[in-house]
């Protein structure tokens, strides 16, 4: 980003020892530039070319981690303003408050919620990551138990939340090893904070009532020698939050201002009590780079939509999002359901296994490995004709699921289905319809038959 | 510490479309800058919400979607009514669903009646959306501009296939085409070109670049919503300076996760509400890319919605 791949070159070994998992050092040198290499993969540079270059390659955004061990999450790293000019990188991590002001039931409840929303799509989990745990009951003591039975009864990571620097400080103390996010430096307290995460290598959070007062103790810290910021701009209406973030991020990409140049904090659960309005401002946030999204209580139905509407967004627009190739059962199949093939792009899968739902006909999906592409482009690039169609069907096992050899083709791949029949004796190879909205009238009809 | 805020110098504007006739005028568009970055420019018009109606009775919803129209559902001028007078509705969107080949068929005859009869009794905007079959709808629709004449009702979705027939009628009657293409900026640009050609005029134009819900494709409509946009405002493409309209809620509740029961799957918590937040999240996002026009279902997901553009169009501190 801020040096092309050559300039990079020029101060690599140029040894071509193929150390850093690339043949050369000039390709090396390309992929750092573009992004798809760490320049700690070369074991031959010294420090501090590797800081110049790890500098100048770094994301303008910089990716900070919270927590620790396999709950650890990564967020920022971010490099463009929209999706479609190359890919978002991290998710927006989804946060559950809670506060040392409540009773042991509602925390309990709470943190019984929080762990059990954990969904599977395409292969990747998705979760509500964090926990922000805030002390306003003005008793430390609280704060610390609270934070301790947070610590025991998840191993997610943690925000701590504390005006208080002197319990913010011996709770993180107490639970460094976990490495919260310290929220938040501001005004009087900056350099105790900056100091505790300095000792302690946690990330820390800034707050600003405005854009203004946030960059000037964000380059506070930065000067202190703190890397892992987190933004809050103390904005808490939907229309000013959207604002701030917006300057936040083209600051950071557009001007390579410093100060901006980390992940941010927002907080839907402080601007409404509303459990449905703040579901619709966090949507707003995930959509337009909020990094931590803070929630008043996790419910299916809200995080849910949350969690697939963040995942669409973040899906990378150049890779196509798959399912795994094999035969998925869908309703009480039996040795006479019907058969259908298709293609393994997850849309395709999703919107053809929801209309056969809806249908209520027991059917067995067979998923072939397209790459991820539709029906008519797979089968134009050689990766869904008759012939590797037959191979499929043969390995996938169906024909011992099955009394009856009767397969369903998609409408867009009529042309195949002579030479489909050829390819696999004994089969009766039918045509479905074009259109996925039209499988529960066919497949009514099917089952009539 | 004072800083420089980053502002873009944006060259196009999104061109303001008047829809409904004298009396109920509501106009669309507009815009000088990406979906509320009122610090650098302008949105004279925010978003809008049309509320469905169906031409018949529909089948499979989820009881959630029916419950607040329960008593209107099997009159779709009563259901209009409803629509306006209790929920506030500022557009109707009239779906032709029985006149899908694959369901009900109902001959354009019999739709353009009924699409009249609306229209009539209507005193807000009228969007009339066919099934989306590209023949049929030429037949369908073209009867309802005839027999609306007049009335500059919001007609769609007009497809390439079928561009000619409906929007020769269009301009004949005066009414306002939606040009809908799948997902595609290049499609999408080639069709408001060959609507000029054809004479519609720029005044008379919406586009629709086709819906994908939440987990059901979102990312591809936001995407080339995003990049409509930035084409429109930021490179002075003049053929796609147009408002943007989603059908949104037809494919949020027919998705298997608004349907499932709590019961069927606990993890996903309130049906009903899941339900309304699939819609208003959904389009949330989409206001978010760039929407003008929203066709949406459900009472509570509107309210949601009309909602957050009213917090999104203030600038108060806090």
């Amino acid at each position: 980003m801020g040096l092309s791949g050559i300039e990079i070159f020029k101060k690599l070994p140029k040894t071509n020892c193929g150390k850093c998992g690339v043949p050369t050092c000039l390709a090396f040198a390309m992929k750092l530039a573009t992004g798809q290499a760490e320049i700690e993969a070369c074991p031959d540079i010294s420090e501090e070319v590797k800081e110049e270059i790890g500098e100048a390659s770094a994301p303008p955004v910089r990716t900070v981690i919270i927590g620790a061990g396999e709950r650890a999450v990564k967020i920022g790293g971010e490099a463009f303003m929209f999706r479609h000019e190359k890919r978002f990188e991290n998710p927006p991590v989804f946060t559950l408050f809670l506060s040392d002001k409540m009773d042991e039931e509602t925390v309990s409840d709470r943190l019984t919620r929080f762990n059990n929303a954990v969904y599977e799509r395409v292969g990747v989990v998705m979760r509500p990551e964090l926990i922000a745990i805030k002390g306003d009951s003005g008793e430390s003591s609280r704060f610390e138990a609270l934070a301790a039975k947070v610590c025991r009864e998840t191993d997610a990571g943690f925000v701590l939340m504390n005006e208080d620097t002197e319990a913010l400080s011996r709770t993180v103390r107490a639970c460094s090893g976990r490495k919260p996010l310290i929220y938040a430096a501001t005004g009087n307290n900056l350099e105790t904070l900056g100091n505790l995460a300095l000792e302690f290598s946690c990330p820390l959070a800034v707050k600003g009532n405005n854009l203004e007062e946030l960059a000037g103790f964000a380059e506070r810290l930065v000067g202190m020698g703190l890397k892992d910021l987190v933004l809050d701009s103390g904005a808490r209406t939907a229309g000013k939050v959207l604002e701030d973030q917006i300057i936040i991020r083209r600051s950071a990409l557009m001007k390579r201002f410093k100060p901006f140049g980390f992940p941010t904090i927002v907080f839907p659960c402080e601007m409404t009590d509303d459990p449905m309005k703040e579901a619709m401002i966090a949507c707003q946030m995930m959509t337009k780079y909020g990094s931590i999204i803070v929630l008043s209580g996790i419910e299916g139905h809200s995080i849910f939509p949350l969690l697939l509407a963040s995942m669409n967004i973040f899906t990378d627009p150049q890779r196509p999002m798959t399912v795994e190739e094999k035969i998925y059962e869908i309703g009480a199949v039996d040795e006479n359901s019907p058969v259908i093939i298709t293609g393994n792009f997850s849309l395709t899968y999703f919107i053809v296994s929801g209309e056969i739902d809806s249908s209520r006909v027991p059917v067995y999906l067979l998923i072939k490995d397209t790459e991820g592409l539709s029906v008519l482009t797979a089968w134009a690039a050689g990766k869904f004709g008759a012939d590797t169609i037959g191979v499929f069907i043969k390995k996938s096992g169906i024909e011992d699921r099955i009394k009856h050899r009767k397969l369903v083709i998609p409408g867009y791949l009529s042309s195949i289905s002579g030479e489909l029949e050829e390819e696999l004796p004994g089969w009766k190879v039918l045509v479905g319809p074009r259109e996925a909205s039209h499988l529960p009238a066919y497949l009514k009809q099917l089952s009539q038959q | 510490m004072t800083i420089e805020i980053p502002k873009l110098a944006y060259t196009g504007k999104i061109k303001e479309i008047l829809l409904g006739q004298e009396g109920n005028n509501i106009t669309v568009g507009g815009e000088s800058c990406y979906p509320f970055h009122l610090f650098e420019g302008t949105m004279p018009h925010p978003p809008k919400i049309a509320m469905e109606v169906y031409d018949s009775v529909p089948e499979d919803w989820p009881e959630a979607a029916i419950e607040p129209f329960a008593d209107v559902i099997h009159d779709p001028v009563a259901w209009a009514g409803k629509c306006i007078d209790v929920y506030g509705a500022e557009m109707i969107a009239l779906q032709m669903a029985s006149t899908d080949p694959n369901a009900e068929n109902i001959p354009a005859d019999k739709a353009a009646a009924i699409a009249k009869k609306v229209s009539d009794e209507t005193d807000v905007p009228l969007i009339v959306w066919g099934c989306g079959d590209v023949d049929k709808d030429a037949e369908v629709l073209r009867s309802v501009c005839e027999i609306c004449d007049g009335r500059n009702l919001i007609i769609g979705p007009v497809a390439e296939g079928n561009y000619r027939a409906i929007g020769a009628t269009a301009i004949a009657y005066n009414h306002t085409v939606v040009a809908s293409t799948p997902i595609d900026i290049n499609l999408a640009k080639q069709l408001n070109i060959l609507l000029g050609n054809l004479n519609v005029s720029d005044d008379k134009l919406i586009i629709d670049p086709s819906i994908g819900v939440i987990g059901y494709g979102l990312e591809y409509t936001y995407s080339v919503m995003e990049r409509i946009r930035m084409a429109a405002l930021t490179q002075e493409d003049e053929r796609l300076q147009f408002p943007i309209i989603l059908d949104l809620a037809k494919d949020v509740w027919k998705t298997k996760e608004v349907k499932l029961s709590e019961e069927e799957a606990p993890l996903l918590g309130n049906q009903k509400k899941r339900g309304i937040l699939f819609e208003a999240l959904t389009a949330q996002c989409l206001l978010m890319a760039g929407a003008d026009v929203l066709i949406m279902r459900h009472p509570e997901a509107i309210a949601l919605v009309k909602e957050s553009i009213e917090e999104l169009m203030n600038r108060r501190e806090g």
